[in-house]
């Protein structure tokens, strides 16, 4: 997306203003419209892709040993006499009226089946954000104010370390390390029991969350310490240390806020990639979240289930993706102006 | 190659080859099968049985020795088919722009608005844990990144002019792109090869200890982990030897090609979930902050 210059910084301060307001409010909802077309693009696609079941579908996800009875109400659920458009229309207006069918494992509607495990990976996010976030910053940003020192450097390379793994190595190696072989301080398993909250037995949510923030934390870290480098480095601060300002308002007042938007974009990047993250981390540990429910959904082919989580997570990260331009468009002043233009 | 000459390179380069070695000739120095049945799930390690037992009562030793070779081979092909097809589609977009450029990066972005691994999952879930598919996903999942690399680079080749001079005696832009621009935009790809290789062992890893890669009685790290980590209390190994494996090969394959970026750029390469993400063409206000002016 191109942001053009739309206004003069000669301006009145008024106008000009009211100017960048419009300007704001004209990129967000240019931005969500084109996030709604992308959303509507990815329905069409995880659509498709059910279409391109060889043979009979209905045959094909029951299994050879289906009853013709099984086979019939799979057909009527999908709508499989119908044409591929009919087809299409008659799931996007169920899901559009908060109906996304009918799970094929057990029956139920998909709903009942994703709403409570949709509650248990928000509540892990939230605390994966709530430790993650000032951690990853903390980091980052003590290590671009101790710059090349040995902190600076075993942080940078434990990062760069720990950006490579993949979260079912990390999982198993906190099992290992905490749960079963070295030391047995936390259940491996996070067992919740169906209708009880995750908070009924906090312990469950520890080890995902470690492997998760071990997840998060290195993509921060480099952006905060970058970005914190960067201001440190530049005019005006060395304008403000020339005039004698003291450190602590140097660093709070004018270098902070001025490191901070880069890195609010990064972490809203990192939640959306949590969305595919989560799955992982939730099989592993039995989290009884979205992911593990896409698993187990993938394994049993249920079809509308997987369809409306796989859309559930491709919705969540759209929608980041849109925060997160917003975000970065709001909070820094080089892309309100004119003066900035994307290349 | 300059980067394997820093300190980051040699220590990428010597974790990662080691473990290459052990993939490829790993099945030569096999002591038993890796189906066999041989000894009672789970027991623990011997002299005669270096790792001891997996949960089947199979040499762990042997199954190690073979469980890295389609993972290895499958993310080679993903990454270099991801990386053609992304380049492709990406110096093509950057040179021939108008229509066709809004055509190929507005249907990239679709492609992107799937996290990666859902991607795969949703492929795997419809014509079943096939390895072709796999090694298709994961290069699908690459093709879009790559394209908006290699789109970028070529916007700043086709400005040269060497490309103009080749357009204006009119050479085949076909021509163009495979002789003039391609040459030129190889760092960068050769940093995002690097960084893919990475994504794709991980991925692929990922894929199969969620049991949707190579299927049972097959030996493969990431299945293993899965198969064994049940009796970790009686037999640890099993377990921690491909979990080990894995950590070793991509901590390796990322510190080198961290290396490549900084040697052949002199930037830092964007580490982490942001090159899985690359949600814009332009580098995101503050990446090019990242990117520190004294390369090592």
């Amino acid at each position: 997306m191109t942001i053009e210059p739309t206004m003069d910084d000669q301006e009145g301060g008024g106008a000009a203003a009211r100017l960048r307001q419009n300007f704001i409010f004209r990129t967000i909802v240019r931005r969500l419209l084109l996030g709604v077309l992308t959303l509507f693009l990815v329905s069409i696609v995880v659509f498709a892709a059910t279409q391109l079941l060889p043979g009979d579908a209905a045959r094909a996800v029951l299994g050879r040993d289906a009853t013709p009875d099984r086979l019939a109400a799979f057909r009527r659920e999908f709508h499989l006499n119908q044409s591929a458009v009919q087809q299409y229309w008659a799931w996007l207006s169920g899901l559009l009226q908060g109906r996304p069918g009918t799970s094929l494992a057990n029956g139920l509607p998909v709903w009942l089946l994703v709403e409570p495990r949709v509650v248990n990976s928000f509540y892990l996010l939230v605390v994966v954000g709530i430790v993650g976030v000032p951690l990853s910053m903390g980091l980052g940003i003590w290590a671009a104010l101790r710059r090349d020192r040995w902190f600076d450097h075993t942080t940078s390379t434990v990062t760069l370390a720990a950006a490579a793994l993949p979260e079912f190595v990390v999982a198993i190696a906190l099992i290992i390390l905490f749960a079963t072989v070295v030391f047995q301080a936390l259940p491996p398993v996070s067992l919740v029991p169906p209708g009880t909250s995750v908070w009924s037995d906090p312990d469950v949510l520890v080890l995902p969350v470690a492997t998760l923030t071990i997840v998060v934390v290195p993509y921060i870290y480099r952006m905060a310490r970058g970005t914190m480098i960067e201001v440190l480095e530049s005019e005006y601060i060395e304008m403000a240390r020339l005039k004698g300002t003291p450190r602590r308002e140097l660093l709070l007042r004018h270098a902070l806020p001025n490191a901070l938007a880069p890195t609010i974009q990064a972490i809203a990047l990192t939640f959306a990639y949590l969305a595919g993250g989560v799955v992982v981390v939730e099989y592993v540990f039995g989290y009884p979240g979205i992911g593990q429910g896409l698993v187990n959904a993938v394994n049993a082919r249920d079809l509308p289930t997987i369809q409306f989580i796989v859309l559930l997570l491709a919705g969540f990260y759209v929608l980041v993706n849109i925060v997160a331009d917003v975000v970065a468009i709001m909070v820094t002043p080089r892309l309100r102006t004119a003066s900035w233009q994307r290349t | 190659m300059s980067a394997a000459r820093t300190r980051r390179g040699m220590i990428g380069l010597a974790l990662a080859i080691p473990v290459v070695l052990v993939a490829l000739l790993g099945p030569y120095a096999a002591p038993k099968s890796p189906t066999a049945f041989v000894g009672a799930p789970f027991a623990p390690h011997n002299s005669d049985a270096l790792l001891g037992m997996d949960g089947l009562g199979r040499d762990a030793l042997s199954r190690v020795l073979w469980g890295g070779r389609e993972i290895l081979a499958l993310a080679t092909l993903a990454t270099v088919i991801g990386i053609a097809v992304g380049t492709a589609l990406g110096v093509t977009a950057g040179y021939v722009r108008g229509g066709v450029d809004e055509g190929i990066m507005r249907t990239l972005d679709v492609a992107l608005a799937f996290p990666q691994i859902i991607l795969a999952l949703l492929l795997v879930s419809i014509v079943g844990p096939k390895l072709w598919l796999v090694c298709l996903a994961v290069a699908a999942i690459h093709a879009p990144q790559v394209a908006r690399v290699a789109r970028a680079a070529t916007l700043r080749t086709a400005e040269l002019d060497f490309v103009k001079y080749a357009d204006a005696f009119g050479i085949p832009r076909r021509r163009v792109m495979a002789g003039e621009i391609a040459p030129n935009i190889i760092s960068p790809l050769m940093v995002e090869t690097g960084l893919r290789l990475t994504y794709s062992i991980a991925i692929i890893a990922s894929l199969s200890f969620l049991g949707f890669g190579l299927q049972p009685p097959a030996a493969d790290w990431g299945l293993m982990v899965n198969e064994n980590r049940i009796g970790i209390q009686q037999n640890p190994w099993p377990v921690v030897a491909p979990i080990l494996l894995i950590a070793i090969i991509t901590v390796g394959v990322n510190m080198f090609s961290d290396a490549v970026a900084r040697s052949a750029l002199g930037i830092e390469a964007p580490i982490g979930p942001a090159g899985l993400l690359g949600t814009d063409d332009a580098p995101a206000p503050g990446e090019e902050a990242v990117g520190e002016a004294g390369a090592v």
